[in-house]
């Protein structure tokens, strides 16, 4: 256990530290964060006024999708992945993660998934262009034939996510020091295990998905084919039985993060512990329960629609409950912002309005009204990107430092953080009075009159495309010439075991678990 | 050696990146296969997959041998395989739910039932819902795109109760069930001898379930008309009693290596993880078929 990383490529290759593969998924889930970012250039590029300027409509569909595509599964997905990997040994006192060698397995699934689906850009047909909902009969009978390369892709990036997230759960259950109980976990270390369990229950159902889907297409099944007795709907209950839980594994590490970050700047503990591990649970459950609020337009008993509709509205209490304690958490506090504390405040009000305008949506005759317009592309950019994101963001800000034993530059970071701040608000408020007033989502082409909003909307994207490179140049910059500092304790009042370690953090930490008090 | 406070980490390993090649191989190779031809690819890494798989368990094996498994790391190994049976559960219960989905909703409601009854009969205006489905929607609009089985595979009614395979393959796989239990029980109380010879039976009963089922399939297929094709009864049933099939055929093959194992001495009445956990599997594999039984078979 003395040893210290090994030499060369093989250090990354045949990686079985929870360090090397934590700084693997995050290199590896940033560079699709750009790749999935130029897409959405692409596609602002397109929509910066009417007519077509730049690429086919069939091209716009390959990027809205693969947009999708590899926002959700390559980027934001891994990207918490690789925190874990980082944080939750180092939180809970633990040699390594609990699998090791399936821990590098999972990982070195991704390059390989992602490879596949990105080369379908190349072959003939194109890219999948179906969405990244990928509705049947859009994605069966209308599908290019690179289909079966995104089914096959989604089946091995699916077992990653499986296999990564078993081993979290066995890290938390099995791996913690002696006195650390679950209730004295940081919140962290519990959204994790919550999600791992969400991703554990619901990737299969995505494979099933897909399989089924394959057979349609390759093997003359009719799983979503009423003229053999199936239903084209079936696909949607199965794809949002898995999509609404998808969306709560994006978000609550995000809120995990948010709960580390907010009492370190605000020299409090964290108000409402029990409360947020407790919401955190409720949270999850009901996502179970509600998948069929995506589908409010496709066609149920009326019953469904109310069912659905109240079940829905139901998340805003503990959601409620989160950012009332995060605010608590900051009242009276002896606040400080830097740039963690930036990102960290802006996901509370950001979020919180990306969960209003979701209760909009979530109010059955209404959203018929919404549906499918550029209202909810708004919406759910609220939720992905200033909820995910920019957690994420304020979580490399926050500890980077522990892991290179370099200080960042808080000038830089802060400017960084107003930028992507301002840009994102320029290109997503927009994108709500687009669709109140009409523009339907994923089209290639728009009318006159959303003219104005949509050059808004592809400025302000522009911008916030801008403040990721100048993260990754703030980062690069922090790991090769960033101010070194030995200090444990990083922040002031930062709290939990991660900051009792040397920095920069040792190969190996806690061969021999520490005692909690 | 291994204590509480020692957990083992191994060092470094190739088996990961390898596994990982595999598998990327294989899905390349099988896009590659359905859009043309990718069989080379598709085999190339199918048994590179079943190497590393090979190498890997070995590795764990001999670790486990050395005593390098400290309980600790034990236990890490029982939640594994027990989440990872929750992600099987959750992958039969979309095949299931797809069968609920379209028996209780998606077909009554082609038939003309529910709210949209005026439309859906402007489409589908001969169509009637019925379970197993054996005239499609598209067999009642005269087309012939998918045709319905002449048969189906539901209870053929008392006189033929014992003609009636499903009813065979569900005493041999619960038999099997309890067979595997009695090994346990032998391998508790370090009678390897009873413990082989419960095991044997239970991967003979394994293999009998199959050869049943692959019996069952052919019938389907050149006696009754009905093939993956024949709408959605053949989708769901196939499906699901393939998937299940191809489970039972993982399972045996693990009980058998544990079988293996056992007659080159590993295992005790305290270390028989590699044991429990394909038993564990296969009651789960047996479980799952009691569900089939009952709704893909029984309520019919």
């Amino acid at each position: 256990m003395a040893h210290g990383p090994a030499k060369g490529i093989g250090r990354w290759l045949f990686a079985t530290n929870h360090k090397d593969i934590g700084t693997m998924y995050l290199w590896f889930s940033f560079s699709m964060f750009l790749l999935g970012g130029a897409f959405a250039m692409i596609i602002r590029a397109e929509l910066f006024a009417p007519g077509m300027q730049l690429i086919k409509p069939e091209f716009f569909n390959q990027m809205t999708t693969m947009h999708g595509l590899i926002m959700v599964f390559g980027a934001i997905m891994p990207s918490f992945v690789g925190l874990a990997n980082w944080m939750i040994p180092l939180q809970i006192g633990a040699p390594d993660m609990a699998l090791p060698r399936m821990n590098n397995l999972s990982f070195w699934i991704l390059p390989f998934g992602f490879a596949l689906l990105a080369s379908t850009l190349f072959m003939e047909g194109g890219a999948p262009n179906f969405g990244w909902t990928f509705y049947a009969p859009l994605s069966t009978t209308y599908a290019p034939d690179t289909v079966n390369f995104f089914i096959f892709g989604v089946h091995i990036i699916g077992a990653s996510s499986i296999m990564g997230s078993i081993n979290i759960i066995a890290t938390v259950l099995n791996l913690r020091a002696p006195g650390m109980t679950m209730m004295k976990l940081p919140l962290f270390v519990w959204t994790w295990l919550i999600t791992a369990f969400l991703l554990v229950a619901v990737m299969p159902v995505l494979a099933g998905a897909v399989t089924m889907m394959l057979m349609d297409i390759n093997f003359g099944t009719s799983f979503f084919d009423a003229a053999g007795g199936g239903d084209p709907v079936l696909f949607q209950h199965i794809f949002w039985f898995f999509g609404h839980p998808e969306v709560y594994i994006i978000i609550l590490p995000a809120f995990g993060v948010i709960s580390e970050i907010i009492p370190t700047f605000s020299r409090k503990p964290l108000f409402g512990y029990s409360s947020m591990v407790y919401a955190t649970s409720a949270i999850a459950f009901l996502s179970f329960i509600v998948w069929a609020h995506h589908m409010f337009t496709t066609g149920m008993p009326i019953a469904g629609e109310l069912y659905f509709m109240y079940a829905t509205m139901l998340i805003a209490v503990p959601t409620g409950v989160k950012v009332f304690n995060w605010i608590t958490t900051m009242f009276k506090g002896s606040l400080t912002f830097e740039t963690p504390m930036l990102f960290a405040i802006a996901v509370v009000i950001l979020f919180t309005f990306g969960g209003f305008t979701g209760l909009m949506l979530a109010v059955a005759p209404a959203d018929i009204q919404y549906h499918d317009s550029y209202f909810v592309v708004g919406h759910f950019h609220y939720v992905m990107v200033a909820g995910a994101v920019f957690s994420m963001s304020g979580a490399i800000y926050y500890w980077l430092p522990k892991w290179s034993g370099k200080m960042y530059d808080e000038t830089m970071g802060k400017v960084q953080f107003w930028v992507a701040f301002v840009g994102f608000n320029i290109a997503f408020i927009p994108q709500h009075f687009l669709g109140l007033a009409g523009m339907p989502r994923r089209y290639a082409d728009y009318a006159l009159q959303f003219s104005d909003w949509n050059m808004v909307s592809s400025i302000g994207a522009f911008m916030y495309g801008a403040a990721q490179l100048m993260f990754l140049y703030n980062v690069v910059r922090t790991i090769v010439a960033g101010k070194p500092t030995s200090e444990e304790k990083t922040w002031e009042g930062a709290q939990g075991l991660e900051w009792t370690l040397p920095t920069p953090a040792p190969f190996h930490t806690f061969s021999t678990p520490p005692e909690v008090k | 050696m291994a204590t509480e406070n020692n957990y083992y980490v191994p060092e470094e390993s190739r088996l990961p990146v390898l596994g990982a090649l595999a598998l990327g191989l294989m899905a390349l190779g099988a896009g590659l296969l359905l859009n043309g031809d990718g069989s080379s690819i598709l085999l190339t890494g199918a048994v590179l997959l079943i190497a590393v798989m090979y190498v890997w368990f070995r590795t764990v094996i001999r670790e486990n041998i050395a005593g390098m498994n400290s309980d600790q790391l034990k236990r890490s190994y029982v939640w594994g395989m027990s989440w990872f049976i929750f992600s099987e559960v959750m992958f039969f219960a979309v095949f299931f739910g797809a069968l609920f989905y379209i028996r209780t909703l998606a077909l009554p409601w082609l038939g003309g039932e529910g709210d949209r009854s005026d439309m859906i009969h402007l489409v589908w205006p001969e169509f009637t819902a019925q379970w197993p489905l054996m005239e499609t929607p598209a067999q009642a609009a005269g087309s012939n795109e998918f045709v319905g089985p002449d048969a189906n595979m539901s209870f053929p009614g008392w006189d033929k109760l014992f003609h009636w395979l499903p009813l065979w393959n569900t005493i041999i796989l619960l038999t099997s069930s309890v067979t595997c239990h009695f090994a346990h029980h032998a391998m508790k109380h370090d009678d390897r001898k009873k413990f082989n010879i419960w095991l044997a039976v239970t991967v003979l009963l394994g293999i009998i379930f199959l050869f049943l089922q692959y019996e069952e399939y052919h019938e389907a297929y050149v006696e009754m008309g009905l093939t993956l094709e024949s709408g959605i009864y053949g989708s769901t049933f196939f499906m699901l009693t393939g998937f299940h099939g191809f489970h039972v055929t993982m399972g045996t093959f693990m009980l058998l290596v544990q079988l293996i194992r056992s007659l080159k001495g590993h295992f005790s009445s305290g270390d028989q993880f590699g044991f429990e956990a394909s038993s564990w599997y296969w009651h789960f594999v047996d479980v799952v078929w009691a569900g089939l039984f009952l709704f893909v078979y029984v309520l019919a």
